[in-house]
């Protein structure tokens, strides 16, 4: 930064001025996109595209392009752990691979590629860890540009380096023309056409007993009076940021069958009386991208009936946005800081209107659900629960993968009947119940139903049903320091309990011995004090092996 | 029975239970306000009056029956029947381990005496810390005011709010995620090297000290504070002055109308000049046979090669004899200039001794500099000189039409409150040929070519007509003379002005459109409107805008010259003008002259006297022959100043009152030190009409008296019989005077700090908002005052073909007297620049920081090339503090025929590469803070 004159006096206005020739490569890049602040995301996402990094004077003119202050549009930069903020113009990496090392991809040997990858890829290369990317089922994953590369080697990543195969590859899926073919947006141009009414359709979702599928487990229809009975105009917001350490569910369906959800997504926006769509997609999902962008294209081209604008956002790297306020502050261009509430985005959410938010898989359901009836949802489940569930697992079974099975099955059913069982050699010592957020359960309560509702005398939860299955040749302890790690790593930063207590909980698991009085305070302040899910639920683990695991700590 | 608005219903009282006790709260106010009315004291740090609650420290959370989790009490409101616990068992677990958790990570080194955090650990029994620290960052000592030290830094984000949200100034960010997140300024950029202008707020508002007023003023014993007001604009900040030794160690600001606690730079960090070693302290007297001339270096720390010390008797003798003597040849012979940064009493009882003493109306002050032409313009039009309403009015406001000022550089709080009403979405019209700060925050910038106001604003003023969006029934029940107005306004259609003004006309018809439809307009103005031939005409422009639209006369609305000096309300309210008495009573008006000779018991003159510019070119000619300067410094401010310094070096006898030897003293016969401002008493008016008081807060230097004192002193030995003691006996008398104020005593003032005026009777409010039924003119209605086009005297052509915008920084107060000489301002700007577009210096073939020269036809200096995209093609911009290259050798002295004032917003001008470097002028050069400071 060169801005004194000779006689030491400022040569130019403070602070940093604009290169012109930076803010004529943004100008470039950005092309006729409306320079809005809420677009910002979209935006450092084009310039990161482009050039690999974000120099400070790419952002500096991306600034006063959009109108903006300089520390508006560092503060939202550095935030994204996608977003490779640089202070000079320094040549980025020819390739960055990302190594996932959550909880699964840990149990897989991640941290032996995190040590050998650097040495072997050279320095053009960069290797970074990265939080869960969701292909838990083929650990270890690394992603090598947005290339994932499942039950990843030494070699396969070399060779895909090598290769330069940065691109995700594509899948096989129920593309618009199939999926119309086999009925698909009948139900919706029903609705719109007047043979089904909102209140039929909702009272069919109340029935189902279908709750939110991202965790919260909130009734969907009971959700879609709320916001119908909010005034106009409401806003949807659908979470596709499946950051949850072993959940993959909904980029299973995605890579699948994506009209199945994008119908029951319109389905719902007509139910609660929605006037906009805003699909918030994580960043590590680059293949469901573009089937969504594509598909949204199709549909958009040839509406079945008219439709409402459906706006497809992506996010850039944050575990936090996967909460729903923090979400809505993503999508309006912000850092991903979660909201205090009351007020609740049914009432004030995206844009300050009443904002329906519900997770894609959630909606998925819909068309099914009024095709075959709430009774036949309804109808599944097993020791006295009610529905399906599809469960993410992963860990040492066989089989790992998305398992649709009913609600209430045990966790011992669950590998037997569905996963193949354990792995040779491997017997079952614990599990994560609801991937990094619903603590840790011993193998002594292999048998507890596993749904909403059932596990909070543990102390557990299901969440989004992500199962990590850990054997004897595993710790319970250390699974819980990786967790902790990852929610050190992913707390937004903006409550104290949470940003300074995970910091302060994974020192004093670090600790052969735990003090556990400490780390016992400490968790029920996190639990009690902090502004959203993510600090509240972080001690979880650390919790559950001072309850059931104390012998690895003590 | 009506049911109850939204509004009320947000107010009514509700019942809640307490810690078990039930108590009475609002639907709007936070649980932790209800709990500290009701004396319940719930720990806080990231809340603070103010600021928008943010809820992240989580330090004040509550317990609420039936809620999962812990409540934060500065974010929840209560609700009819909810049950808050505030001291349970387990909201205090969580409290006491936020604070535990932030105390884990506090430096053991102390900034600052009992940091927030510390008195609530206090209180809260907290022990050591049981959990190991972070990794501290390194210290931050960039900044020449502000120390960062963000190992004492909680993550409160109280600064970044302060920054972003209050002040607006949009530096402080809080980046990067977790427990890497950090407090940065810009792109966490050295607080040096950053956008930041200082404002402290940040200092302010942070509750550790992980910001501090640097060289640990935090550190330093404090044995009082002093409530008073900042020395600089006309934007009237209240501030407190903490004293330790008799020095002011550091300046906050205070909760008043004008400010709500907001400070800039210079009301904040510019408080040292008055210990600055230059002080002077003894009466000076010319030696014998040291020659006057303009040709001069000031060498302030110098001064016995030209002067030697008197005792106070001598030199008021020596003073008062000679004044005294060419009075009695010849009365016209005297004048004097009074000042805008003195107090009302002390500008009051200076006008009364010219016109009394010397028996002339020659008395000025700066006014006639700065916003002449526009008080020309509002008492032609409209009856009053002053503001019809408040600048926070902006805030009440629909559209705001800010044209020729820049608020963000000149009245910074005055620019923040335009700053959050933009942010609320009211519309913020810039209109300035420079684009500057606010234009970020404008819905529609127009930059306009350099002196094409009028064409502006008639083509706005047409678009009205054409487009029937006149406000028929104000125009016909408020005002006279709209036909001439119609008339004259037929010829300037958008589309023939577009290529004049450079806007094009749909965008002028767009903000025209915008302005006269709104439910409140105001319009706010500086000195680009002012400083220029045809100032009188702009003003009448704007004036027009309003009444044709009807927008004046509610809150919202109006018209508001902002004023520059701290007191050139007062001072002009005060009577320090050559053809007025206070209260803007003409002297040619014999009812006038009637009144003051009653009051005064003395006879008057009935002349009116003559203005700045013509003393000097009397001064010139040799008309003038002695003069009585106070605390004003025309060898610097007066346009084509090397004229002015010629013709003050002719004077017979120069008699100048000041507290530092500037170069206007240089050429007195006998100089006075007088008192800085925080060593005196004194009422003071804001541009919002507000009289304020200043109060004693340290002793002043050596000999150096109280300003007050001194003019009495003279007075007795010009045959006056004075016996004015302290500041309170001059408002007095001048109650009886001006009936704007008649209202007002010193007990209230005392006792409130601020009341506004009009103020005709004891026990009145004061009115914030005037016109609202009738405009004080002798008929009660407004009049209209067509315009039209005036070229600038001197425009640009072959010689010279550039155009010199003068102007201020934000960091430097006129003519650098005071600011210079104080080390943080004169640190971040040591020395003189003239900005200019980066293509114009390419075109140069200079680069930015390398000396350029520019010449006039007046004159030439050399200085500091600053690149600057907001400064129009063609032109140049140089501010007018620097001694070193005085940017008033280069202005041209001709005059607005109405406002008497020069043209200090255009000149032609030639630039050239290269230049003697500027040299030392003894101050300044960014050597403050080392002389004072080591």
């Amino acid at each position: 930064m060169k801005r004194k004159g000779k006689g030491g006096v400022r040569s130019t206005l403070k602070g940093r001025t604009v290169d012109p020739r930076a803010l004529a490569e943004v100008k470039k890049l950005l092309g006729q996109a409306p320079r809005r602040r809420d677009l910002l995301i979209e935006h450092l996402h084009r310039i990161q595209d482009a050039c690999g990094q974000l120099s400070a004077a790419h952002l500096a003119a991306l600034a006063q392009e959009l109108r903006m202050a300089l520390a508006e549009v560092y503060e939202v930069a550095t935030f994204y752990h996608h977003f490779d903020v640089v202070k000079d113009g320094s040549k980025p990496a020819a390739v960055t691979v990302r190594v996932c090392d959550s909880i699964a991809c840990e149990l897989a040997g991640s941290h032996e590629l995190l040590h050998r990858l650097p040495e072997v890829l050279g320095a053009e290369v960069r290797v970074v860890h990265a939080p869960c990317v969701g292909r838990c089922e083929a650990a270890p994953c690394a992603v090598v540009g947005q290339n994932p590369v499942g039950n990843a080697t030494v070699e396969n990543v070399a060779q895909a380096v090598a290769s330069r195969s940065l691109t995700c590859p594509e899948t096989k899926y129920f593309d618009y023309q199939a999926y119309r073919k086999n009925g698909g947006y009948g139900l919706l141009a029903d609705c719109l056409a007047g043979k089904r009414t909102r209140d039929e359709i909702t009272k069919i979702m109340e029935d189902s007993g279908l709750r939110g599928l991202g965790g919260a487990g909130f009734p969907a229809g009971r959700k879609w009076r709320l916001v119908a009975a909010e005034p106009a105009p409401r806003l949807m917001a659908v979470n596709l940021d499946e950051g949850e350490p072993g959940t993959f569910k909904d980029r299973w369906f995605l890579e699948r069958d994506p009209h199945r959800f994008l119908e029951g997504m319109l389905v719902a926006a007509w139910c609660a009386g929605v006037g906009e769509i805003y699909v918030y997609l994580r960043d590590e999902y680059a293949g469901c991208r573009k089937i969504l962008e594509d598909e949204l294209k199709k549909l958009k081209a040839k509406p079945p009936c008219a439709l409402p604008p459906i706006h497809l956002r992506r996010g850039a790297g944050a575990y936090i946005c996967g909460e729903e306020s923090a979400m809505i502050e993503s999508i309006e261009g912000k850092r991903g800081m979660p909201r205090l509430r009351p007020p609740y985005v049914a009432q004030v959410g995206l844009f300050g209107y009443p904002t329906l938010e519900h997770n894609m898989e959630t909606v998925l359901w819909v068309r099914q659900i009024v095709e075959q009836g709430a009774k036949w949802f309804a109808g599944h489940g097993r020791h006295g629960r009610k529905g399906l569930r599809s469960f993410s697992v992963s860990g040492r079974v066989k089989k790992p993968g998305v398992h649709l099975a009913p609600a209430g099955i045990t966790v011992r059913e669950l590998i037997e009947e569905y996963c193949g069982g354990m792995q040779d050699g491997h017997e079952l010592y614990a599990y994560l119940p609801g991937g990094a957020s619903g603590g840790i359960l011993p193998a002594s309560l292999s048998d507890v139903p596993l749904d909403f509702d059932t596990l909070q005398a543990h102390g557990c939860f299901i969440g989004s049903a992500a199962i990590v299955v850990l054997s004897e040749r595993d710790k319970a302890s250390q699974a819980a320091q990786n967790l902790m790690r990852f929610f050190r790593d992913e707390s937004c930063g903006q409550c104290t309990p949470c940003r300074v207590g995970t910091a302060k909980a994974l020192a004093l698991m670090g600790e052969r011995k735990w003090d556990q009085a400490l780390l016992g305070e400490l968790s029920q302040a996190m639990m009690d004090a902090s502004i959203c899910g993510l600090g509240q639920a972080a001690p979880n683990p650390a919790l559950s092996v001072m309850k059931f695991f104390p012998h690895e700590v003590s | 029975m009506e049911r109850a608005s939204n509004d009320q219903i947000a107010t009514m009282p509700i019942e809640f239970k307490l810690d078990g006790k039930t108590v009475v709260g609002r639907p709007d106010e936070p649980i932790i306000e209800t709990a500290a009315r009701h004396g319940v004291e719930i720990p806080r740090l990231c809340y603070a009056p103010g600021l928008r609650p943010d809820g992240n420290c989580r330090a004040c959370v509550v317990e609420i029956k039936g809620e999962r989790v812990l409540a934060p009490s500065c974010c929840r409101y209560p609700t009819a029947g909810m049950e808050v616990i505030t001291d349970s068992a387990r909201a205090r677990a969580s409290q006491k381990m936020v604070l535990e958790l932030l105390l884990s990570d506090m430096p053991e080194k102390e900034y600052r005496l009992d940091s927030e955090l510390d008195q609530w650990a206090r209180k809260l029994d907290l022990g050591l810390p049981r959990f190991e620290a972070r990794k501290q960052p390194p210290a931050d000592l960039t900044h020449p005011a502000i120390a960062v030290n963000l190992d004492a830094c909680i993550q409160c984000t109280r600064c970044v709010r302060a920054c972003r949200e209050e002040q607006v100034n949009d530096v402080i960010g809080y980046a990067f995620r977790g427990e890497q997140s950090k407090i940065v300024f810009d792109f966490d950029d050295p607080m040096g090297e950053s956008t930041c202008v200082a404002c402290g707020e940040c200092v302010q508002a942070c509750p550790t000290s992980a910001l501090m007023p640097a060289r640990e003023a935090g550190l330093a014993k404090v044995d009082k504070t002093v409530e008073s007001l900042c020395p600089f604009c006309g934007v009237g900040c209240q501030l407190t002055y903490h004293v330790g030794d008799n020095k002011i160690r550091f300046v906050t600001g205070r909760d008043g109308p004008a400010n709500h606690g907001r400070l800039c730079v210079k009301g904040r960090y510019g408080f040292d000049y008055a210990h600055h070693p230059h002080r002077l302290t003894k009466p000076l007297i010319r030696k014998q046979g040291v020659a006057k001339g303009a040709d001069f270096v000031v060498d302030p720390a110098n001064w016995s090669e030209v002067f030697r010390e008197a005792t106070w008797d001598e030199a008021l003798d020596f003073a008062a004899d000679k004044l005294k003597q060419i009075r009695d040849q010849d009365r016209y012979a005297l004048a004097g200039f009074g000042s805008a940064k003195g107090s009302n009493e002390e500008a009051y009882l200076f006008q009364k001794l010219v016109r009394a003493g010397f028996g002339t109306n020659n008395v000025d002050h700066c006014t006639r500099l700065c916003h002449a032409s526009s008080v020309a313009a509002l008492l032609e039009g409209v009856g009053s000189g002053a503001v019809s309403n408040q600048v926070s009015d902006v805030l009440k406001a629909e559209v705001v039409f800010l044209i020729g000022a820049n608020p963000t550089v000149n009245h910074p709080v005055a620019a923040t409150w335009m700053k959050n009403a933009a942010q609320r979405g009211t519309k913020l019209i810039v209109a300035d040929p420079r684009r500057t700060e606010l234009a970020r925050h404008a819905t529609h910038f127009l930059q306009f070519n350099p002196d094409t106001d009028v064409a502006l604003l008639n083509a706005m003023i047409h678009t009205i007509i054409d487009e029937g969006l006149v406000n028929k029934d104000f125009v016909k029940q408020r005002t006279s003379n709209f036909e001439a107005l119609k008339e004259n306004a037929k010829d300037y259609s958008p589309e023939k002005m577009a290529p004049l003004c450079g806007i094009p006309a749909p965008t002028i018809r767009e903000v025209a459109r915008m302005f006269a439809t709104s439910k409140g307009s105001m319009i706010l103005w500086g000195m680009g409107i002012s400083q220029h031939v045809h100032g009188t005409d702009n003003a009448r422009c704007l004036i027009a805008l309003t009444l044709m639209t009807g927008q004046v006369g509610r809150p919202g609305t109006g018209l508001h010259p902002l004023r520059g000096q701290n007191n050139v309300q007062g001072a002009s309210d005060s009577g320090l003008i050559p053809m007025m008495y206070p209260d803007y009573q003409r002297v040619d008006n014999p009812e006038a002259q009637k009144r003051f000779q009653a009051l005064w018991g003395t006879k008057l003159d009935a002349k009116p006297g003559l203005t700045v510019v013509e003393i000097m070119n009397a001064a010139k000619a040799g008309k003038i022959r002695g003069m009585y300067i106070m605390g004003e410094n025309p060898a610097m401010s007066d346009p084509d100043v090397a004229h002015a310094r010629e013709a003050m070096a002719g004077l017979e006898h120069l008699v100048v009152q000041d507290i530092f030897l500037t170069e206007t003293a240089y050429m007195a016969d006998v100089v006075l030190p007088a008192t800085a401002f925080p060593e005196k008493d004194g009422s003071f008016t804001n541009t919002d009409r507000m009289v304020q008081l200043a109060r004693k807060a340290i002793d002043s230097p050596g000999d150096a008296r109280e300003d007050l004192w001194i003019i009495v002193q003279l007075a007795k030995r010009l045959g006056l019989d004075w016996s004015y003691q302290k500041p309170r006996d001059v408002f007095e008398e001048m109650r009886r005077g001006m009936n704007s104020i008649a209202g007002i005593t010193w007990e209230r003032l005392e006792r409130d700090s601020c009341v506004v005026y009009p103020c005709e009777n004891e026990g009145d409010p004061g009115e914030p908002v005037v016109f609202r039924t009738h405009f004080p003119t002798a008929t009660g209605r407004a009049k209209f005052v067509p315009a039209d086009l005036i070229p600038a005297d001197e425009r640009p052509d072959r010689h010279y073909p550039m155009v010199l915008i003068t102007g201020r920084q934000l960091e430097h107060w006129h003519t650098g007297a005071m600011t210079r000489r104080s080390g943080v301002l004169d640190a971040i700007e040591p020395e003189p620049v003239a900005s200019m577009h980066p293509l114009d210096l390419e075109a140069l073939g200079a680069a930015p920081g390398e000396v350029i020269t520019v010449a006039s036809r007046r004159g030439e200096i050399a200085l500091y090339a600053r690149a600057d995209d907001g400064t129009p093609r063609g032109a140049v911009f140089i501010p007018f503090a620097f001694y070193e290259a005085a940017a008033n050798l280069l202005t041209n002295p001709v005059l607005d025929p109405f406002g008497k004032i020069p043209a200090f917003k255009y000149c032609a001008v030639k630039v050239s590469k290269g230049g003697a470097r500027p040299g030392d002028p003894g101050y300044g050069n960014g050597g403050t803070l080392k002389l004072m400071y080591g």
